[in-house]
């Protein structure tokens, strides 16, 4: 006979402020079956544990259920608990009545009675509880880390060092991401590829990385150290063992007129390129959308000119098959455009450029070799206003939030071009100025107080052209509102910062949760911000949020510690939460009639046959049975099968019935 | 005479309904609490069937929801709970159960607000509508005449 306890918590006072805890204990101890109910102010402390370890073993509890928090805070904690008592883990169920009513609901009898309904569903479902064993799967021990910025390169370098393989996958034709666009880094002022380079470099040579750039994850199956990747390696036209890298046919490519990605417009490529001079790997990719042959069927200069005969123009995308263990997201972020901003002018006015365009401006390597010139004419700009938060923290825009990085690199950009025109004054309008961090503020007082950067309290209203100048129309917040126009040659906008293309549908395909933002979402905001809310794939860099370097460099290195950690191990244990078919003594075998639709509808493909045989060898019948390495409990099949063979454990249709009768009080 | 409490189930999938609902929840987002949460791992395990045993055994509306297609946990089980609910659907509305008794939505974990929305516009609504006892009737008529016909 079942004999229940029941474990009320008050959680500080975050239930019993609205729910009359004692009035449910005693409500339920009166239950049938239920041998011991008890309330106490923190069930998961550790006298609150100890409590009811000690109750499952002085009363014989055949179950137990823990009336607290969320299930997706402390089952794990509570189900330890019970284990430890020597009760099966799966006989411990959570009631949510903080989430799910003392925080939502206002303090009166309804709010205790539904309490005690909450309770009163999970002491009937635990009755019927099955124990359970965990099931245990091997690991593959090779990282998937997809994105090859500096949070992708630093992950891949930190698993890789671990002795562990890695599989690095970027989309587009060389790693670096935004920081190799970069001209120069705060808080410091080093030069941003010289310290990216090398890194990139070892990317390319680590024995344990094996690199896949202008490549795309295709989909992605199984779970947490047992993943199969597709990965789609985009024709890169060319043959990358013969080609050397010379890069003879970026110089001799006659369609020379394609805007340049890496320049953010600022410049031109031809439609066999290389992105940057330090590219890794160095060999180009030809552009198919913009390349001659490709649209009239002639030219192949490239091919006529390559001294190894490397260009191969009907080379096929591939897709590659591989076995991986975790993922580490490092996608990054990208930045709202000039044409996202109508009272700038829609992007229309050449000189309102944004904070990447300015990088490139300010690059040693950029299309202007690194002076300032304004992009119309060419002009040194002698009046230059920077825009901090344009876009960012603008519920209005729809990005509420802060984009972190923009006050930071507008000091950087201010000081650029004070160094660079000693003579130009530089304007900064700011809501405020957010400078934490180790030598962030000090480095923006010295581009207030050593380079003379006018910093104007106050936003930015409209910014229109006339006579060739750009006046730009604010308000000086700090001297009483007084509206102040400012008649400037070039205007830098720091745009919001935003989820990079792509993100919402690899997250699809990955399968984990994204915010609202199309952000990925981290598990937990403050104990589990590497981790996603999918075990085996964690997340690095500016594609949780925007981030500036030594934030997605840490993050890295804490994905790639959780990826260690993982790899640590042979053999993962799994929740036992699957399902299955049952089966029955000959001639029936199982009620399961062979149909197979359960099969078409699994995620998973973890449905397999399995086949009966009499004495002489005969298939008598073939039933479904499930692989259990495969399933991940979704449930999908048992609400489809028909002759209700399948069930699952956990929420098999009998616990699931009872919750809902014990809901409604039918008993 | 108390005012008509309804009472209302709630199937919802862990991942993103009832991890919205925990949102709601932590950011103290009030609602009615005549909703009680049923916990299922997927719409996709939903059996439509516990819908009817839910009418016929006093409940006064239900919530379905789980998570906005193509953000299912397990890939597709949304799908899946959805075209068998537009099957399920037609069937119910044709034994003459009430369909304005049921709301069927998408609420994600990102979504506590939402949440909230979806339990007070279903319970005001039911609330309106009065304690459903037809459906419960006819279950019990029906019984009754098959045990006098036995
Ligand atoms: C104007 C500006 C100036 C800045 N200045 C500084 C500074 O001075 N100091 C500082 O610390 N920080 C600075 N930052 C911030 C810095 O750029 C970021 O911190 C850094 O780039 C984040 O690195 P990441 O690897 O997370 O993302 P990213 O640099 O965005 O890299 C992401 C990579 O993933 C690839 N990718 C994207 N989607 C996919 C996909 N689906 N599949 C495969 N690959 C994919 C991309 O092609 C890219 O290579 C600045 C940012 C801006 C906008
Ligand atoms: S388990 Fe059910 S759905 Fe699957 S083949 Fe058997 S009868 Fe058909
Ligand atoms: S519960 Fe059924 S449908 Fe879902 S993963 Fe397992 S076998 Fe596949």
């Amino acid at each position: 006979m079942a004999r229940i306890g029941v474990f009320i918590c008050h959680c500080g006072e975050n239930i019993s402020a609205t729910v009359d805890c004692g009035r449910v204990a005693e409500t339920i101890g009166k239950l049938k079956h239920v041998a011991y109910s008890t309330e106490y102010k923190y069930m998961c402390s550790d006298p609150g544990q100890t409590l009811i370890k000690d109750a499952i073993k002085e009363y014989k509890l055949t179950g137990i259920v823990v009336s607290a928090c969320s299930p997706r805070m402390h089952e794990p904690t509570f189900r330890k608990a019970a284990a430890e008592a020597g009760l099966n883990p799966y006989l411990c169920e959570m009631a949510n009545l903080r989430e799910h009513c003392s925080w939502v609901h206002e303090k009166n009898d309804m709010t205790t009675e539904k309490a005690i309904d909450i309770v009163r569903i999970l002491v009937e479902k635990v009755k019927i509880n099955n124990a359970l064993l965990p099931i245990k799967v091997p690991v593959t021990k090779t990282a998937l880390v997809i994105g090859g910025g500096i949070a992708g390169i630093q992950s891949a370098l930190d698993i890789a060092n671990t002795g562990h393989k890695v599989i690095l996958v970027e989309r587009s034709p060389s790693i670096g991401g935004h920081m190799s666009q970069l001209s120069e880094t705060f808080p410091t002022l080093d030069c941003s590829q010289c310290i990216l380079t090398p890194r990139m470099v070892e990317v390319a040579q680590h024995p344990n990385i094996t690199l896949y750039t202008y490549s795309e994850v295709e989909s992605l199956d199984g779970f947490i150290g047992n993943f199969t990747v597709k990965i789609r390696k985009k024709a890169r036209s060319i043959d990358e063992k013969d080609c050397t890298g010379c890069g003879l046919c970026t110089t001799k490519c006659p369609q020379k007129k394609i805007p340049n990605e890496f320049e953010e417009g600022m410049g031109f490529r031809p439609a066999i390129y290389t992105p940057f001079p330090q590219a890794v790997p160095n060999k180009p990719v030809i552009d198919r959308e913009h390349c001659t042959y490709y649209i009239k069927g002639k030219c192949k200069v490239c091919e006529i000119v390559c001294p190894t005969k490397a260009i191969r123009f009907d080379q096929p995308d591939q897709i590659l098959e591989i076995q991986i263990g975790a993922i580490v997201i490092a996608t990054g972020f990208d930045i709202k455009r000039t044409d996202f901003f109508p009272e700038y002018g829609f992007g229309k006015y050449k000189d309102v450029i944004d904070g990447l365009q300015f990088e490139r401006l300010a690059s040693a390597s950029g299309p202007t070799g690194g002076a300032i010139l304004r992009p119309s004419d060419g002009v040194v700009p002698k009046n230059i206003v920077f825009v901090a938060c344009a876009g960012s923290r603008d519920p209005a825009k729809g990005i509420a939030y802060c984009s972190k990085i923009c006050c930071m690199y507008t000091a950087k950009h201010a000081m650029l071009y004070k160094h660079k025109v000693h003579e130009g004054k530089a304007h900064v309008f700011y809501m405020d100025i957010r400078s934490a961090g180790k030598n962030y503020d000090e480095f923006v007082r010295r581009a207030i107080e050593e380079d003379y950067v006018n910093y104007i309290r106050g936003r930015v209203s409209t910014i229109y052209e006339c006579d060739g100048k750009l006046i730009v129309k604010g308000v000086d917040t700090l001297l009483g509102a007084q509206p102040l126009e400012i008649v400037a040659d070039m205007v830098v906008l720091a745009t919001a910062g935003v989820a990079n293309s792509g993100a919402e549908e690899l997250a699809q395909k990955l399968h984990v949760s994204y915010d609202s933002h199309k952000f990925f979402a981290e598990a937990h905001p403050k104990l589990k911000p590497v981790e996603t809310n999918t075990a085996g794939i964690f997340l690095a860099g500016a594609c949780q949020n925007p981030k500036d370097i030594p934030d997605s460099v840490s993050q890295a290195s804490g994905a790639a510690v959780k990826v260690a950690a993982l790899f640590s191990q042979n053999e993962l244990t799994r929740e036992p939460l699957v399902a299955f078919v049952n089966r029955c003594s000959p001639p029936l075998y199982s009620t399961c009639v062979g149909c197979f639709l359960c099969q078409s509808v699994c995620p998973y493909q973890a449905i397999e046959r399995e086949e009966f045989k009499n004495r002489d060898g005969k298939t008598i019948k073939t039933v479904a049975k499930i692989n259990e390495g495969l399933c991940q409990g979704c449930g999908t099949c048992v609400a489809l099968c028909r002759s209700k063979s399948i069930d699952l454990h956990g929420y098999t249709n009998n616990q699931m019935y009872t919750e809902v009768m014990a809901l409604l009080n039918v008993y | 005479m108390s005012e008509f409490e309804p009472k209302v189930v709630a199937f919802v999938c862990n991942w993103c309904t009832y991890a919205g609902a925990d949102l709601t929840g932590t950011s103290r987002i009030k609602y009615a609490s005549n909703v009680k949460i049923i916990r299922f791992p997927c719409t996709g395990r939903i059996d439509f069937m516990l819908l009817l045993k839910s009418f016929a055994n006093g409940a006064d509306g239900i919530i379905v929801s789980g998570c906005h297609p193509n953000d299912c946990h397990y890939t597709s089980g949304n799908f899946h709970a959805k075209r068998r609910w537009i099957m399920f659907k037609e069937l119910m509305d044709f034994m003459g159960i009430d369909m304005n008794r049921i709301t069927f939505s998408w609420v994600s974990a990102a979504e506590g607000a939402r949440w909230a929305e979806v339990v007070n516009s279903t319970v005001t609504r039911v609330r309106e509508l009065g304690p459903y006892v037809s459906y419960k009737q006819m279950v019990n008529t029906s019984i009754e005449e098959e045990v006098t016909h036995a």
